[in-house]
């Protein structure tokens, strides 16, 4: 080691080493803040814009849109009509009740007791039983579609047939039942997502906790109540918000019943593919995305917030 | 460590209870495991009588499915090759460069990343492809999932990135390499698990995802499996259930093989992202 001053100027390096000038890091990032920029940034801009026209997909208000105002968003939200079955108001309470039930309730108290299960069952088990689990969320949504569609169908499906096999009636449930039909099919689909997320986080927390509940003879419940749950806290409110903006925007359910029968699955994502790519109406479809994103918005907040307070870096 | 009875009899019923979870999940996939093997197949379960491989054999031998899996392969790739490459430069940028704005940068990208979701922003999607002038064509598909995913790629590698200690380049640096010749040479062979991680992920993402395809896609030269599948639908719309099945099964075993490689290799448990 020599103590000798360095030949090349120490002051510039000495104040903020980088490794990447300036320029070239900025010209690292081009690629990606380009395509970012043109698909993300821009579209959130342009749906803003076009909510408040009278674009259509094909006729004369395609090539000259005519601003509209408001026009576009009172219509969604005309009192007189906002409640009824295939309106915007009606497709925003059935999402909301699908969040609740399928999100919420069914995805993360499944994956937590999923969670919970495998941390004590036998390791053939619990790879069995992760395996299932995990195959129903990462299999593509099309096929996972279908897989449902020949389960739950009347005459041959494998869910009737057990039905029957244990004495209950058959039932035609993507006729009679819709909406629960797609919040258990969403529930199935993405309860994977919770349970590795509270596996890791339970996986995180000493076991000599736990060695000292068993040694004063606590019960796995009280393990779970005392010990498990309050330390994962943190994990359990980003899983929430996570699931929620995920089956918010889901539009999986459309391939298992198409948004019907009769708008009775039509979830806001389905509501504006219908009114933007069937009814051609882009201007009213673009009002619709406008109002989904401003929902992701309040959600993305809050989860930012969230992760700024725990993670002082 | 002595159990006791109790501790016994909850550990059972423990392991019941997951067995019986895990079997419900099962059950609407199984159907799967027989019926493309099956000649007769229809929705119900059955085992096959005999076995045959004659639904591949004409799966294989329609050109316009081989074609559509051809479609989802070239999709998924280059959109996967634009996310690999641009992701990989910018959070290198991100983490080794001291850019003003770098926090607020981050910060802006998250934020975007997570409110426009395809479902939400289909309409201005479409417009823009529309008015680029690429509609119908696999280009517009990659571009527009390139973009999507490309914070959620660029986040996973930052982090990646950030573990690892700058000390690799700086000694490669004080060896006489430049920046850009420490950043191919010495940081990317480091950086290579987490671009083989990111790079599954948004193939994964890419293969299965039906909406965007669904949306800029008109011609059936272009279409992938994802939406192509519903071509196996007779006129009636009842579906070719013996095709349908063989072919969702070959479309699924990417997604399949990749998911085991991925977890054989790192332990990596996929990281649901932002879906486009």
């Amino acid at each position: 080691m020599t103590t000798e001053p360095l030949a090349t100027p120490p002051k510039r390096k000495t104040r903020n080493f980088a490794l990447l000038s300036n320029r070239a890091g900025a010209a690292f990032m081009l690629p990606a803040g380009l395509l970012v920029s043109v698909f993300v940034i821009v579209p959130f801009f342009w749906v803003i814009f076009v909510s408040f026209t009278n674009r259509t997909l094909i006729g004369a208000t395609a090539l000259n849109p005519q601003f509209v105002g408001l026009g576009n968003y009172l219509a969604l939200f005309d009192p007189a009509t906002f409640f009824q079955r295939g309106q915007f108001g009606f497709s925003l309470i059935l999402t909301t009740q699908f969040v609740l039930a399928s999100a919420l309730l069914g995805q993360a108290l499944l994956g937590l007791l999923l969670a919970w299960l495998i941390q004590t069952v036998p390791p053939w088990i619990k790879r069995i039983t992760e395996t299932f689990v995990i195959a129903a969320w990462i299999l593509p949504e099309v096929v996972i579609g279908f897989a449902w569609f020949a389960f739950l169908d009347y005459d041959n499906g494998t869910f009737n047939m057990l039905l029957e096999s244990l004495g209950l009636p058959p039932g035609d449930f993507l006729l009679q039942q819709p909406f629960w039909v797609i919040v258990v099919f969403n529930t199935w689909r993405g309860a994977a997502f919770s349970m590795m997320l509270f596996n890791s986080a339970f996986s995180s927390i000493p076991p000599s906790y736990f060695q000292a509940a068993d040694v004063a003879g606590a019960s796995s419940w009280q393990k779970f109540r005392d010990i498990g749950l309050p330390l994962i806290r943190g994990h359990i409110v980003t899983d929430l918000i996570l699931i929620t903006m995920w089956t918010f925007n889901t539009f999986t359910p459309f391939l298992l019943t198409n948004g019907g029968p009769s708008y009775r699955t039509e979830l806001v994502s389905i509501y504006n593919y219908r009114v933007a790519f069937q009814d051609f109406q882009f201007g009213k479809g673009a009002a619709v995305g406008v109002i989904m994103m401003l929902i992701n918005l309040a959600f993305a907040l809050i989860y930012l917030s969230l992760g700024r307070k725990r993670a002082p870096k | 460590m002595k159990i006791s009875l109790p501790a016994f009899v909850g550990r059972i019923a423990f392991s019941a209870l997951a067995a019986l979870i895990g079997a419900a999940f099962a059950l609407p996939l199984i159907w799967f495991l027989f019926a493309p093997f099956n000649a007769r197949a229809e929705l119900g379960l059955a085992i096959p009588d005999p076995w045959t491989l004659n639904n591949f054999v004409t799966v294989f031998g329609n050109s316009y499915a081989v074609q559509a899996l051809w479609n989802s392969f070239i999709q998924a790739t280059g959109g996967v090759i634009l996310v690999g490459a641009a992701a990989t430069l910018a959070a290198y940028a991100l983490s080794r460069s001291s850019i003003p704005g770098k926090g607020a940068v981050t910060y802006t990208l998250l934020l975007f990343s997570s409110v426009v979701s395809g479902s939400a922003a289909m309409v201005p999607i479409f417009l823009i492809i529309s008015a680029a002038g690429i509609m119908d064509t696999h280009v517009a598909v990659i571009l527009t999932f390139a973009g999507g995913l490309l914070p959620t790629a660029m986040f996973i590698l930052r982090d990646f990135i950030d573990s690892i200690p700058k000390s690799y380049e700086e000694s490669a640096m004080v060896a006489g390499a430049s920046p850009v010749q420490a950043f191919f040479d010495v940081a990317l062979p480091v950086i290579r698990p987490g671009i083989v991680v990111v790079v599954v992920w948004a193939f994964v993402n890419i293969w299965g995802s039906f909406l965007i395809p669904f949306i800029l896609l008109r011609s059936s030269d272009n279409m992938p499996a994802s939406v192509a599948i519903y071509s196996f639908y007779s006129e009636a719309g009842t579906p070719i259930v013996t095709l349908l099945a063989a072919y969702a099964l070959i479309y699924s075993l990417p997604v399949v093989a990749l998911y085991l490689f991925v977890s054989w290799k790192f332990g990596f448990r996929f990281f649901g992202g932002i879906k486009a």
